[in-house]
């Protein structure tokens, strides 16, 4: 436990520069900077790594990396998307928090492996803390003649800037990320072009979830297969999970990919209150729930949990217990879907204020018997249909909630209340 | 009028971004010019602020409001934004929310009369694990209970 990204998390001060250094921390960067480590070679590393990337989508990020147009002089960019905004995870904050040199490690030697001289981490705005402990963390790293033009005289250059949001989920998708770091609305753009050819400012662009950066210095400072080994077969590494909701200790647990959900539950503490697991939603909101029975028997791995029905998404594990009414719930999360579209796709705009209005009539008492055919059928419609996956992530829950807890909804429907008696 | 210390944060965030690319700063000098406006922007402050960094007014409009964390009209002094979603619902946050709707007499998004204090419920703020939570300011106060929430609201009363 605790190797990577939170490895340094016990001692004092763990986000100054010299506990960072005092573990190892900018070895690798010493070593780029003293031009005994090339791209080709990092690049595959990462690839022997199994990393994949921690934002959601689970893309390997040293084929992420090997896209980039390396060898053209135009200006190129990396971004670090801490926008951090998907409900239920928590992780990047403590990265930010706890790690911030970790972070600057990792988008340095990207930006060295893309030639890309400038990089931009995106951090939301609600997360002063974190950007204040980033800001201090750049600073030493200025001071210390780690980051500039030229640094230590070396034919390498990287500068290393924060932007801000100002709330908006949507900026976490990493073209509106791209767009409101130009200062627009953050609206997605069609793909293709991608980022890689057309990013911020039109230049070729390589966005990364803060964790994926964060773990690059420790994966090639012991090697790609070293951290590929503490995992599991298509799932390398270890992996930060968010474990929230009804658990006694919530917290997030780096911990290898692929051990069973239910150690993970055992080091949360398990439920509270001496309740009984009810559903599970292991990868953020946007990914489907499960039942109790399928989560027990899931292991926390990309394909594991996909085999049990859903996704790792970014390893936001959100547990519920038999107090937990799930009509409640998926209204909640519909709503927030509906708040939270960018309005630029019709199936999206329409579709996530029709699930919201179908959903808040049921807890209204004024559901209808067609509602629950009506609400897979605005679901279905989405899904697919939008530029990009924002749809998709309202209409997953919304799917899975309706098929593992069918009856709930039903007898919503039919009562006009919860079926759950001391429903939260 | 944007202030000359408003213009020297400003271009800090400035020299950010790459020549001719000042416009990115807007998302900021948004946030600068309204803290400095007493918690909102005006039709009139959004176009300074355009015309400072060289851009349409219209687009400065546009993110002003885009994103959340903007107000457009007479805000409290202080905001307690209180998250209600998912991880923060399972753990109790509706009570906090009706708790903090009796003791400060208004509902969410309102403000209080002698315009201390506006409730307001958020999504997500990335703090799951500390939920219930909510945020003033720039700080973030978790693992709350109704007791924490009542000391919270008597300090803000108070004037901090
Ligand atoms: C609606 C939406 C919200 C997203 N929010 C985030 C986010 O907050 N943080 C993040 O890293 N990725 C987020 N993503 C995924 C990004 O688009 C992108 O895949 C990711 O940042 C790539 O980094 P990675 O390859 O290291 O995972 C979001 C995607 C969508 C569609
Ligand atoms: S759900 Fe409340 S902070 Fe994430």
């Amino acid at each position: 436990m605790n190797e990577v990204c939170f490895k340094n998390i016990d001692k004092k001060e763990p986000w100054s520069l010299s506990t960072y250094e005092a573990s190892g921390g900018y070895s690798v960067w010493r070593k780029i900077l003293k031009g005994e480590l090339s791209p080709e070679n990092i690049i595959d590393e990462l690839k022997a790594s199994g990393l994949r990337g921690r934002g959601g989508a689970g893309f390997p990020t040293g084929l992420k990396w090997s896209f980039m147009p390396r060898n053209s002089d135009i200006q190129k960019y990396v971004v670090c998307n801490s926008d951090e905004g998907e409900p239920g995870t928590c992780k990047d904050r403590d990265i930010l928090r706890f790690n911030p040199h970790s972070v600057i490690e990792g988008m340095a030697i990207g930006g060295y492996v893309m030639k890309a001289s400038v990089g931009y981490n995106y951090i939301r705005g609600e997360f002063m803390e974190p950007f204040y402990r980033f800001e201090a963390a750049l600073k030493e790293a200025y001071k210390t003649g780690l980051l500039g033009k030229n640094i230590s005289g070396s034919s390498v250059s990287f500068d290393l800037y924060t932007h801000l949001g100002a709330g908006a989920y949507i900026c976490g998708e990493e073209t509106a990320l791209i767009e409101s770091l130009e200062g627009k609305k953050g609206q997605p753009r069609f793909k293709p072009p991608f980022p890689a050819n057309v990013g911020l400012y039109g230049k070729p662009t390589t966005v990364n979830n803060t964790e994926s950066f964060a773990s690059v210095p420790e994966i090639l400072a012991k090697g790609g297969k070293w951290f590929h080994d503490l995992g599991v077969k298509n799932s390398g590494g270890c992996k930060l999970f968010s474990v929230t909701g009804h658990v006694k200790r919530p917290a997030n647990f780096e911990v290898p990919m692929g051990i069973p959900f239910k150690d993970l539950l055992d080091m949360a503490g398990g439920i509270r209150d001496g309740r009984k697991l009810k559903a599970v939603i292991p990868g953020g909101s946007s990914t489907p729930v499960l039942t109790a029975d399928e989560a027990l028997a899931m292991n926390m791995d990309y394909d594991s949990i996909e085999n049990a029905g859903s996704m790792l998404g970014a390893g936001s594990v959100i547990v519920m217990d038999d107090s937990t009414c799930m009509v409640k719930t998926l209204t909640r999360l519909a709503h927030f879907y509906y708040d939270e579209s960018c309005g630029q796709c019709t199936p999206c705009r329409e579709g996530t204020g029709w699930l919201y209005r179908i959903l808040k009539r049921i807890m209204d008492g004024d559901g209808k018997s067609g509602d629950l055919d009506l609400l897979n059928n605005v679901g279905s419609n989405i899904l697919g249909n939008t530029i990009c996956a924002l749809g998709d992530a309202a209409a997953m829950p919304v799917e899975s909630f309706l098929r593992n807890f069918s009856e709930e909804f039903e007898y919503y429907i039919e009562n006009g209340k919860s079926m759950v008696k001391d429903n939260v | 009028m944007i202030s000359n210390k408003a213009k020297k944060e400003i271009n800090s965030w400035v020299e950010k971004y790459p020549e001719g690319r000042q416009s990115s700063a807007v998302m900021e000098a948004l946030k600068i010019v309204q803290s400095e406006n007493g918690n909102s922007l005006t039709t009139e402050l959004i176009q300074e602020v355009a015309d400072y960094l060289d851009m349409p007014g219209i687009a400065a409009q546009e993110v002003a409001t885009f994103y959340e964390n903007y107000n457009h009209s007479p805000m409290a002094k202080n905001v307690i934004r209180v998250c209600h979603n998912i991880s923060c619902m399972l753990n109790g946050s509706d009570e906090l929310i009706t708790h903090l709707e009796s003791k400060t007499g208004v509902k969410t998004g309102e403000v209080t009369q002698d315009g201390n204090i506006c409730v307001k419920k958020v999504e997500c703020l990335g703090a799951c694990v500390g939920a219930p939570m909510l945020q003033i300011d720039d700080k973030y106060y978790e693992h709350l209970t109704l007791e924490k929430v009542d000391a919270i609201i008597d300090g803000l009363k108070e004037g901090k």
